[in-house]
């Protein structure tokens, strides 16, 4: 398997796009990419696409087509990769495969969800869970992650308080993220006291509806140097994926995510390092809950502990230097949720931060190890992917 | 959707699910793979009895639109004394549910698919201690 490394990366903004269809975000995406990575579109060899939903939210299925075809990019062929709000990074380690594999040499990377184009983007989110056996008997994909936060709150005592503090946190990184669509802060009042959606959630413990794209150009480590300078090359130290059950009922335990477990151990092999060596993490805060969960499954804390690291001691501030940064962004809370852009958004804000990019200076994560994580989420937990970047490439 | 609806009458109406000869397992919905014992695994009928305890739940205030005309409501995964657990509605006062209610299925109508379309109908849960 060869080396593969990140040379460029664009995005749309995050949020209600009214002026822009799903082609005009993705082709934005895109050209923003190929132009960041300093190459042209013939250098490019494939694209694959991270999408959850065209069909639902604009009724438009065979993306794939219609991105290479508005991007002017045929016949460069064009993949649409699926697996809901997972998508983008499972484009990513698409690409990421090709090129590792020998058989591609330049790829992009894509995501994008065109989310607001629907009166009502609910039933359309709800597809990410068991059709027949959880959405049928009216639980909504809010109430999944409730359920698991209700639970967790009964297991290991956490506080409203604790949870709230997440969003607190994010919506003040999403203050410093000009892509962002919140980019207001909030008190913990406000999001305790916002109306709830399905208790103990509120509205301001659960990400919005968000138009959005995002894409990354991968390429082979020893031809990244005939693109970009030094400095502009990150490294994907690692591609991890793992699946689970589809329903949140058929877990055992509704306090961790198998998935997320098995593929950051796995990540972690792979990169040979240790939870302690990551500077930046972007993890999936789909609802609040879900943040402090995954902050435990990829081993930052122990199980149970989360809300006082969050909640008490806010050791996830980007301005803590002895724990990791966590979503310097915003995360999914406040930079936004376009499901299928997510995951390479995530991935692109780990590139920016390990290169010390322009675009986050207000919001620059210390980096001392030079290593960043991802983590994205498909449904409740049912397929999860994990990258690990870092400016060094081994 | 009629097909959709009449393929699990089995386990919607009458709570059947599936064990494995092999290892006793019990699932709820039922399986065809038992995921414990692949190749190795024999799966037959098993009737569930009802009886369980709320595992987790939610008050949902933000309803699908099938589900509007009775929000707020009550959504719970309950586990089954066979070992399965599955997410159903309870059929009580919101401020009633808690961890650990011991509760029975009922047979209760879910939704409907419009003012002409078919009536769904399966199970809810409600409370043992009234």
């Amino acid at each position: 398997m060869r080396d593969v490394a990140i040379i460029g990366y664009g995005q749309t903004k995050f949020g209600e796009l009214w002026e822009s269809s799903f082609r005009d975000i993705i082709v934005e995406a895109g050209v923003k990419a190929i132009v960041d990575a300093n190459i042209d579109g013939e250098d490019l060899d494939a694209m694959y696409v991270g999408n959850m939903s065209g069909g639902l939210f604009v009724g438009q299925e065979h993306i794939s087509s219609l991105i290479a075809d508005y991007a002017g990019l045929n016949p460069i062929p064009c993949t649409r990769v699926e697996a809901a709000c997972a998508s983008g990074s499972l484009a990513l380690r698409s690409a990421y495969l090709s090129v590792a594999s020998g058989h591609h040499d330049v790829v992009l990377a894509g995501g994008v969800e065109k989310m607001t184009d629907v009166a009502d983007a609910t039933a359309a989110i709800a597809t990410a869970a068991d059709q027949e056996w959880e959405s049928f008997f009216g639980a909504t994909f809010p109430s999944l992650y409730a359920m698991m936060a209700r639970r967790y709150m009964h297991e290991y005592g956490l506080t409203i308080e604790q949870l709230s503090t997440w969003s607190v946190i994010a919506h003040d990184n999403g203050s410093k993220n000009p892509y962002a669509q919140f980019r207001f802060k909030t008190t913990l009042e406000q999001v305790m006291n916002a109306s709830p959606v399905a208790e103990p959630l509120t509205l301001m413990h659960c990400s919005p509806v968000s138009d959005g794209a995002a894409a990354l150009i991968v390429c082979d480590a020893d031809k990244a140097q005939e693109f970009a300078p030094k400095d502009d090359i990150i490294y994907i130290r690692a591609s991890t994926q793992a699946s689970d059950t589809i329903s949140l009922h058929s877990r055992e335990s509704m306090t961790t995510l198998n998935a997320a477990r098995g593929a950051s151990k796995k990540a972690y092999k792979l990169a040979g390092i240790s939870p302690d060596s990551v500077d930046v993490a972007e993890v999936h805060d789909c609802f609040a809950i879900n943040g402090l969960i995954l902050l435990e499954d990829l081993g930052f804390c122990k199980k149970g502990e989360a809300g006082k690291v969050v909640g008490d001691e806010e050791k996830i501030r980007i301005d803590y230097d002895e724990f990791v940064t966590v979503n310097p962004s915003g995360g999914l809370k406040a930079a936004g949720h376009a499901l299928g852009a997510t995951g390479i958004r995530q991935v692109g804000e780990l590139y920016w931060q390990l290169k010390g990019d322009k675009n986050c200076k207000d919001r620059q994560a210390n980096i001392k190890n030079g290593y960043g994580i991802s983590a994205n989420v498909g449904g409740t937990g049912g397929t999860v992917c994990v990258h690990i970047l870092s400016n060094e490439r081994k | 959707m009629v097909v959709r609806t009449w393929r699990h009458i089995n386990e919607r109406y009458c709570l059947i699910g599936t064990r494995c000869k092999t290892c006793g397992r019990v699932y709820f919905p039922s399986r065809n793979v038992c995921p414990y014992c692949r190749r190795k695994g024999k799966l037959e009928e098993y009737k569930l009895n009802g009886k369980g305890k709320v595992y987790t739940y939610s008050v949902i205030h933000a309803p699908p639109k099938d589900f509007e005309k009775i929000a707020p409501y009550v959504i719970a995964i309950v586990e089954l004394e066979e070992g399965p657990k599955i997410t159903a509605q309870l059929d009580c006062d919101i401020d009633e549910v808690y961890i650990g209610m011991p509760v029975e299925a009922v047979f209760r109508r879910i939704k409907e698919d419009g003012e002409d379309g078919i009536i769904d109908y399966g199970y809810k849960f409600k409370s043992l201690e009234n």
